[in-house]
């Protein structure tokens, strides 16, 4: 035991000695936290808007007022016509439109039904969709109250609500999302790097002769990542909730609990790549590009796991972060328990399993 | 005097049907020197890792310090010290903390670390540099420290791996300085190299040619049976006959 708290000492000076990494480290995760939440953000708000008011009547402006009253637009200039309009959006001075037509009012009135035209700049197609649903939205709600004592049978008013996360927040979808990040670049990328150093420097072999019992050298290595890891996830988790408003609904021991099992899985991984490499740079390499681009895009934080090819959706289910992801997310914004997510906790159990099997494996070959 | 502190008898280790070692056998008393030679891939480094209990042998029997090299690896590993080419110290940590941490490794208390290390730094001249990074030393400071960090824990046998490696004449001559000092206290000192001058500082050497022990006797007596004028032509003259390719 002593000998084992004098490695871990060891490893502690190797983190704090090198400055630069740790400040990495620590603050890489509040940085990220803190970009998603107010830089990158895939909500839409305030989009500039132009329209064409062919109407010209009372319901017409009451139409546009409302659009400029929400939060998603803002009314930026009214053009007489649509070349007008085109010119706009062509200068990106707009990136969405509304034509109104000359019988709008009139055959509201008299028939109870009407048309606008909604037109939105779609060479960003994600923005101009969610555009086009605000729109449609604010149109909606117009359009019930304006008919109200109307007398219009068999009126079907559709009512949305957006559970769990009723403002549509992204924070609600990176939070998760930069946690299976930062865990797995922090306890799968340090750790190898930290295990292969010491073969490059030929100091491994030192310790492979000393009494020391590898799997002590190799957990030594791990605990102070495992400890760094628990600094980072209560840092990220204090940002979410008191700077970024998101919740955390569920059970905190649950999501502490999971965190350490993505954690242990991370480091794992870490061990793998170290017992399979022999250079600093080649860990490096394969921890960003076989671990970290992986998780980025086929966790499902930045493109949904559903709108991908079937292959690349099967494949999507190797990826730890995959189930990761769907357990914080579960547990932090819809606050469900284990009850829930105990076939993720499973696969990710079952997958810690297998990496350190074979890491061990592999470590001991090497000794043979 | 003439205890036997090492011992092989038709030691082998094959890797499939390669035989990296064949058939060696030897005996090496307490206290001496023991030049082990051989070009590379003549088998030198897998016949060492065997007798640090980092890999077993395929057939043959070898003891260490008393110790069995099948069935008492940790025993032998508590037993023996080891420093490799490449000195195996951590750059960014300082010379009394690589200290503390190779010797806390071997079990010393933190008393016997402090009471020991005093007269080292002052012996190795670091005194002023015990707080001063490893990496900021310069080359042949850093192989001496490796080197009394390798049998600071008073091992009964030391293996060094090429100890001496990009190190000037000088530097290399106190380096064997400190070995005789070591092998006074009757520290058994096993070591490879390339240098020929330090096979002629050996009590005995041993030349390995195709996994097997060539030739083993004092340096005199090595160049009056090969009718050699130094170190350098005994081994020439063995190592022509190698058919393994060295690597």
């Amino acid at each position: 035991m002593k000998q084992f708290i004098n490695f871990i000492k060891k490893e502690f000076i190797h983190i704090f000695r090198d400055r630069r990494t740790l400040f990495i480290l620590i603050g890489m995760p509040m940085v990220q936290i803190l970009i998603f939440g107010f830089a990158l953000t895939n909500e839409v708000k305030n989009s500039r808007f132009g329209y064409i008011d062919l109407s010209h009547d009372e319901l017409s402006q009451r139409l546009v007022a409302e659009m400029d009253a929400s939060n998603y637009f803002e009314a930026a200039a009214e053009f007489a016509d649509r070349d007008e309009m085109e010119g706009a959006f062509r200068k990106g001075r707009i990136s969405f439109g509304l034509v109104i037509p000359d019988d709008f009012s009139g055959s509201f009135h008299s028939t109870g039904g009407t048309k606008v035209q909604l037109i939105a700049d779609a060479s960003d197609p994600n923005i101009a969709n969610t555009l086009v649903n605000y729109a449609t939205a604010v149109i909606q709600d117009m359009a019930a109250g304006a008919s109200q004592g109307l007398q219009i049978p068999y009126v079907i008013r559709p009512e949305t609500r957006m559970l769990y996360n009723p403002q549509l927040q992204g924070a609600y979808n990176f939070v998760p999302g930069v946690m299976a990040m930062v865990l797995l670049l922090v306890c799968t990328m340090m750790t190898a790097l930290t295990i292969v150093r010491e073969k490059e420097n030929g100091t491994m072999e030192v310790l492979l002769v000393s009494p020391v019992k590898p799997i002590k050298i190799i957990t030594a290595k791990a605990v102070p990542y495992l400890l760094l890891s628990f600094f980072n996830i209560t840092s990220i988790l204090l940002l979410s909730v008191f700077v970024l408003n998101v919740p955390i609904r569920g059970s905190l021991v649950l999501l502490f609990s999971e965190s350490v099992l993505f954690t242990l899985v991370s480091l794992s991984l870490g061990l793998l790549i170290s017992s399979a490499t022999a250079s600093q740079t080649a860990a490096m390499f394969i921890s960003l590009v076989g671990m970290f681009l992986p998780t980025v895009m086929l966790s499902g934080f930045m493109f949904p796991i559903e709108n991908m090819p079937l292959p690349l959706q099967i494949i999507s289910n190797l990826v730890p972060a995959k189930w990761f992801y769907i357990i914080v997310r579960s547990v932090m914004i819809k606050g469900t328990g284990l009850a829930i997510v105990w076939k993720e906790t499973l696969i990710l159990l079952a997958m810690l399993l297998f990496f350190m099997g074979m890491a061990i494996k592999k470590f001991k070959l090497r000794l043979a | 005097m003439n205890e036997y502190v090492i011992t092989a008898e038709n030691l082998t280790k094959s890797f499939g049907d390669f035989t990296a070692v064949d058939r060696i056998s030897f005996e090496v008393r307490r206290g001496e020197i023991f030049g082990f030679l051989g070009a590379n891939g003549a088998g030198k480094t897998t016949a060492m890792r065997m007798f640090c209990g980092l890999i077993l042998p395929s057939s043959g029997k070898a003891s260490i310090g008393g110790f069995d090299v099948y069935r008492e690896t940790e025993a032998i590993k508590r037993n023996i010290g080891y420093m490799s080419q490449r000195f195996s110290l951590y750059d960014d940590l300082t010379v009394q903390e690589n200290i503390n941490f190779y010797a806390g490794i071997y079990g010393m208390s933190r008393k016997a670390i402090r009471e020991k290390s005093a007269p080292l730094l002052k012996q190795l001249g670091l005194e002023a540099e015990r707080n001063a990074l490893v990496g900021s030393l310069p080359l042949g400071w850093k192989q001496k420290l490796s080197f009394s960090v390798a049998i600071f824990h008073e091992p009964k046998i030391v293996f060094l791996d090429e100890p001496t490696g990009g190190v000037d004449p000088i530097t290399r001559r106190e380096f064997w300085q400190m070995i005789y000092e070591a092998s006074d206290r009757d520290i058994t000192v096993f070591v490879t190299t390339h240098y020929m001058d330090e096979a002629e500082y050996c009590h005995r050497v041993s030349v390995m040619v195709d996994g097997r022990i060539e030739a083993l006797d004092t340096p005199g007596g090595l160049k009056k049976s090969h009718g050699a004028a130094s170190m350098n032509e005994v081994f020439l003259q063995l190592a022509r006959k190698a058919k393994r390719k060295g690597d």
